[in-house]
C-alpha cells in the first residue's frame, strides 16, 4: 500500500480529509506529525547545515568583534580543519570581546534523541569560554549555557541537554563567548583599569556536534541557585523565579552545572490559594497564608525553593490629608516630591536590603535590618517656613527596635561635607512604633535635638536639608511612606 | 577488597589477557555453562535482609583488627535498617554521612549460611554514585580463620569507585597475588553508566576458571595458568574449596580516595537479585 504522508500545514488537511472518510478506513497509520532533521554535525571540517553566513556574531554595537571568526587548514583534531577564534585584546578598535551563534541553515533540527554538545578545543592560552546552544537570534527558547577552561591541548568538551525531550525543532546550534585573558586575575567590571593588562589569544573548535552519550547523569535541576529562599510578604507581592540550571555527573567522574532556560523547567505551587506560578516562574501572591513555590525538569525535582509567607492583603499607610499647597514632600505619591529621590544614597556596611515595594500603585520604600541609612534626593530643602514633619511608618521587625530618625542641614553652600557650615540633629521615634500597622509620626522640627551619628550636635538648621537618616542600634526592619514637610 | 589496584598491575593484567586468554566468543575460548538453580534472594520481602542467608560485618574494622578494614576506609558498618533494608523488591544498602563528618554504612555476608564451591555467582545491581563510594560484590574463602588471607582465596565479581561511573573491574587475590598485585580487570560501558541503571554482574567458576560477566559481556577469564603467567609462576590457584558472599558499600579510603565535595549522601546500591547456579 502506498504509505501516505502529511507533514506541516497539511497534517489538518488529512486529518479533516481522513475524518470525512472514516466510514471507509482509519487514518493511515503513516500521518504523523512533521518532524525535523536529526542530523547530528555542526562542524566537522566544514559548517554541516548552516547558514551561508556561517558565524553569526553579537552585536557589535555592546561590543562584540566580528573579525576574529574563521577556520583553519593547518589545526585540526581530526581531519584537515577546525574553527579558529582569535580573541581580542580589551583595547581593540573593533571590539573587546568575541562571540556569536551558529544557526541550523533549515528550519531546525530534531535534537530529541541526544543528550549532549560535544566538541574538541584547545587554546594558545587557558582562558575561559562561554559555550551553549539553542540561542537562534529569534525565539531564543531553549538557551543552555556553561563556561569551560581551555587546555592547551585538545580536550572533548560535554555540554548536556537538560531535557532533549523539549528540543524538537531547534536553529540555535552553537554559542560561544570569549573576552580577553587575564593574567593577573584582577579583572572587575567596576575598576576599567583592570582589564589594562588582558591580552588576546586564540583557540580551536573542531569536530562540534550533538551526540547520544548515555553516560551522563542528572544528579538535579536547580532553580533559585539551589537555595531554599523563605521571604514574608502581602497579597499583590510578585517576583520572577531565576538561578536556573542543571549539574550532571560526566563519565568521567566531574559535574558540570549548565545554564538552562525558563522553558526547560515547570513550576509548582503548594498552595495556590497564596502563592501562584506560571510558566514563566513569575510568582504572584494572592493570599494569605504559606506557599512553597518548586521547580522541576521532567520527573526530576530541583535543588532549590521559594516559601512565602503572605500576611494577606497589605494596607497602605493612610493617605495624607495636608494640603499639597501646605507641604514639602520628600516621598509620598499624594503629593508632588523632590527629584531624586534615592533610599539609600548610603548604608551601613551591616544594613541588609533596601527596595521600593508597590501595592496597589502605591509605593513605599522597605528597610530590612539597617543600621544606618541615608534618603537623598536632588539639591536641597528649605523648611524654614515649615514646623513640622511627617512620616509614615510599619516596623516589621519585633517590637522594641530601636529607631532614630536625623536631618542633616548641608549648610549655606548646599554640599554634603561635613560639618563646616552644616549642621544634624536626631529625634528617637522607636517608643512610637507599633510591629505590622502603620503609624503616622509628626515631629516638630524643633525636636530634632539629639546628637547624631555622624557628628552633628542636634538642633539643625532647616535652609538646606540635604538627607534624612534613619539609624537603628539594633538592626530594626520597617516600611517607610510620605515623607513631607508642613 | 583487600587490596590497592597499581596501573602497572592493571597493564600487566591486560596484555596478558589479551594474550592468553580472548574475550572474543571464538573457539578457544573455555565458558563454563551452569544453569541449575541453587540459591536465590530476589530481596521480595520487605524489612531485614533474609536472617537465614544474610549476616553482618559490624563496626570500623577494629574489632577485626583491621581497623579502616585494612584499607583506611572512613565507613562504620551497622545492621541498621537505615543502612541495609529489603524494600519493593530491593535490597538497599545506604552510605550516609553523619553529624560529625563520619560516614555509616553496611556490609552483609552469607557466611556460615551459605557457601559454596564453584558455581555462577551473579547480582543485579544499580550503584551508588561520587567520589569515594566503594561498592563490591565479592565472595572469600570460608576457611580464612585457618588459613589466613590471601592463601584463603577472594574472588571480586565486581568492584567500582564512585567516581569512574561507566567502569567497573573484576579481580581474585591469593597467595602472592593479592592487594596491589591482585589479579585483575576493568570493564567500561560505551554509552551507559552502571549508576543510573541495573547491571548484571557474574562470574561463572570450575576448577580450572574463573570467567567474569557483565551483562552479557564475558571480559575476563583467570585460570591456574594465567595466574602463574602473571606472578612468574609464584601465584597458586586457591579456587577450590566452599566460598561465601560479601555485599558492601564502603566510603574513602586508599583505593577510591575520600569523598569530596560533589560527593552528596544518603547513596544507595539497589540490588534486584542475587542468584547462585551450579
Amino acid at each position: 500500500m502506498k504509505a501516505f504522508t502529511y507533514i506541516k500545514n497539511t497534517l489538518l488537511a488529512g486529518l479533516a480529509i481522513a475524518l470525512t472518510v472514516s466510514c471507509e478506513r482509519e487514518i493511515s497509520d503513516d500521518a504523523v506529525l512533521a518532524s525535523f532533521p536529526n542530523t547530528p554535525d555542526i562542524f566537522t571540517d566544514t559548517p554541516v547545515g548552516l547558514t551561508d553566513a556561517f558565524f553569526e556574531s553579537f552585536d557589535p554595537a555592546v561590543g562584540a568583534n566580528p573579525n576574529g571568526f574563521g577556520t583553519d587548514e593547518n589545526e585540526a583534531y581530526e581531519g584537515s580543519t577546525s574553527i579558529r577564534i582569535d580573541v581580542p585584546s580589551p583595547s581593540d578598535p573593533d571590539g573587546g570581546f568575541i562571540g556569536g551563534i551558529f544557526r541550523d541553515r533549515g528550519a531546525g533540527r530534531d535534537l530529541s534523541g541526544y543528550d549532549a554538545l560535544t566538541f574538541w578545543a584547545k587554546g594558545t592560552l587557558t582562558g575561559n569560554v562561554t559555550v551553549g546552544f539553542g540561542t537562534d537570534f529569534e525565539t531564543n527558547l531553549y538557551p543552555v549555557s556553561t563556561e569551560i577552561q581551555l587546555t592547551s591541548g585538545w580536550s572533548k568538551y560535554v555540554i548536556p541537554i537538560p531535557d532533549a525531550s523539549k528540543l524538537t525543532q531547534e536553529r540555535g546550534m552553537f554559542l560561544f563567548s570569549a573576552g580577553s585573558f587575564d593574567p593577573l586575575g584582577n579583572d572587575n567590571p567596576a575598576i576599567a583599569d583592570s582589564f589594562s593588562d588582558n591580552i588576546g589569544y586564540t583557540f580551536w573548535i573542531d569536530e562540534l556536534r550533538f551526540e547520544k552519550l548515555g553516560t551522563t547523569s542528572l544528579l538535579f535541576p536547580y532553580i533559585l541557585n539551589g537555595e531554599d529562599v523563605a521571604i514574608d510578604n502581602f497579597t499583590g507581592y510578585m517576583q520572577a523565579i531565576d538561578g536556573l540550571g542543571a549539574t550532571f555527573n560526566l563519565a568521567n567522574g566531574q559535574n558540570v552545572s549548565v545554564n538552562a532556560a525558563i522553558a526547560y523547567f515547570e513550576f509548582a505551587s503548594s498552595n495556590n490559594s497564596v502563592a501562584t506560578v506560571d510558566t514563566f516562574g513569575n510568582v504572584n501572591v494572592i493570599g494569605s497564608g504559606v506557599a512553597t513555590i518548586t521547580g522541576s525538569i521532567g520527573n526530576q525535582q530541583a535543588n532549590g525553593s521559594l516559601e512565602i509567607t503572605s500576611s494577606g492583603a497589605f494596607v497602605n499607610a493612610p493617605v495624607p490629608t495636608q494640603a499639597e499647597a501646605d507641604v514639602i514632600s520628600i516621598y509620598s505619591d499624594s503629593y508632588v516630591s523632590v527629584n531624586g529621590f534615592d533610599p539609600g544614597v548610603f548604608a551601613g556596611s551591616n544594613t541588609e536590603n533596601i527596595s521600593v515595594q508597590t501595592f496597589d500603585g502605591n509605593n513605599h520604600v522597605r528597610y530590612e535590618g539597617i543600621d544606618f541609612i541615608g534618603i537623598g534626593w536632588d539639591g536641597t530643602v528649605n523648611v524654614t517656613g515649615e514646623t513640622m514633619v511627617h512620616v509614615d511608618i510599619q516596623l516589621t521587625s519585633a517590637a522594641g527596635s530601636a529607631l532614630v530618625m536625623e536631618l542633616i542641614d548641608f549648610g549655606p553652600d548646599d554640599t554634603d561635607n561635613g560639618f563646616g557650615d552644616g549642621s544634624a540633629g536626631g529625634f528617637n521615634v522607636s517608643s512610637q512604633l507599633i510591629q505590622g500597622q502603620w503609624v503616622g509620626i509628626d515631629i516638630p522640627l524643633s525636636a530634632f535635638t539629639l546628637p547624631t551619628g555622624g557628628g552633628g550636635s542636634g538642633n539643625p538648621n532647616l535652609a538646606n536639608i540635604g538627607y534624612i537618616v534613619f539609624v537603628s542600634s539594633n538592626g530594626a526592619s520597617f516600611l517607610v511612606d510620605n515623607i513631607y514637610f508642613y | 577488597m583487600k587490596k590497592l589496584i597499581k596501573h602497572t598491575i592493571l597493564a600487566l593484567t591486560l596484555i596478558s589477557s589479551i594474550a592468553f586468554v580472548s574475550c572474543e566468543a571464538d573457539e578457544t575460548q573455555t565458558v563454563v555453562t551452569k544453569t541449575n538453580l541453587i540459591m536465590a534472594d530476589e530481596f521480595d520481602v520487605d524489612g531485614a535482609p533474609d536472617p537465614s542467608l544474610w549476616t553482618y560485618d559490624v563496626g570500623d574494622g577494629s574489632q577485626e583488627g583491621l581497623p579502616g578494614w585494612g584499607n583506611n576506609e572512613l565507613q562504620v558498618y551497622t545492621s541498621n535498617a537505615e543502612n541495609v533494608e529489603v524494600q519493593n523488591g530491593l535490597l538497599v544498602i545506604t552510605a550516609r554521612e553523619n553529624g560529625s563528618g563520619g560516614y555509616t554504612s553496611a556490609r552483609i555476608k552469607t557466611e556460615g549460611l551459605f557457601e559454596q564451591q564453584y558455581g555462577r555467582f551473579e547480582a543485579r545491581i544499580r550503584l551508588p554514585q561520587g567520589k569515594g563510594l566503594w561498592p563490591a560484590f565479592w565472595l572469600l574463602g570460608n576457611n580464612c580463620d585457618q588459613n589466613p588471607w590471601p592463601a584463603c582465596g577472594e574472588i571480586d565479581i565486581m568492584e567500582n569507585v564512585g567516581d569512574e561511573p561507566t567502569i567497573v573491574f573484576g579481580s581474585a587475590h591469593g597467595p602472592n597475588f593479592s592487594g596491589a598485585e591482585s589479579i585483575t580487570k576493568k570493564y567500561e560501558l560505551a554509552s551507559s553508566r552502571f549508576d543510573t541503571e541495573f547491571h548484571v554482574f557474574g562470574i561463572e567458576w570450575s576448577p580450572t576458571i574463573i570467567n567474569y560477566y557483565v551483562d552479557d559481556v564475558l571480559y575476563q577469564s583467570i585460570t591456574p595458568e594465567t595466574i602463574a603467567q602473571d606472578t612468574n609462576g609464584e601465584g597458586t590457584w586457591v579456587f577450590d574449596n566452599p566460598f561465601y558472599i560479601i555485599i558492601n558499600v564502603a566510603v574513602g579510603g586508599n583505593l577510591p580516595g575520600n569523598p569530596d565535595a560533589n560527593t552528596t549522601f544518603p547513596q544507595r546500591m539497589l540490588v534486584d537479585y542475587v542468584r547462585v547456579y551450579n
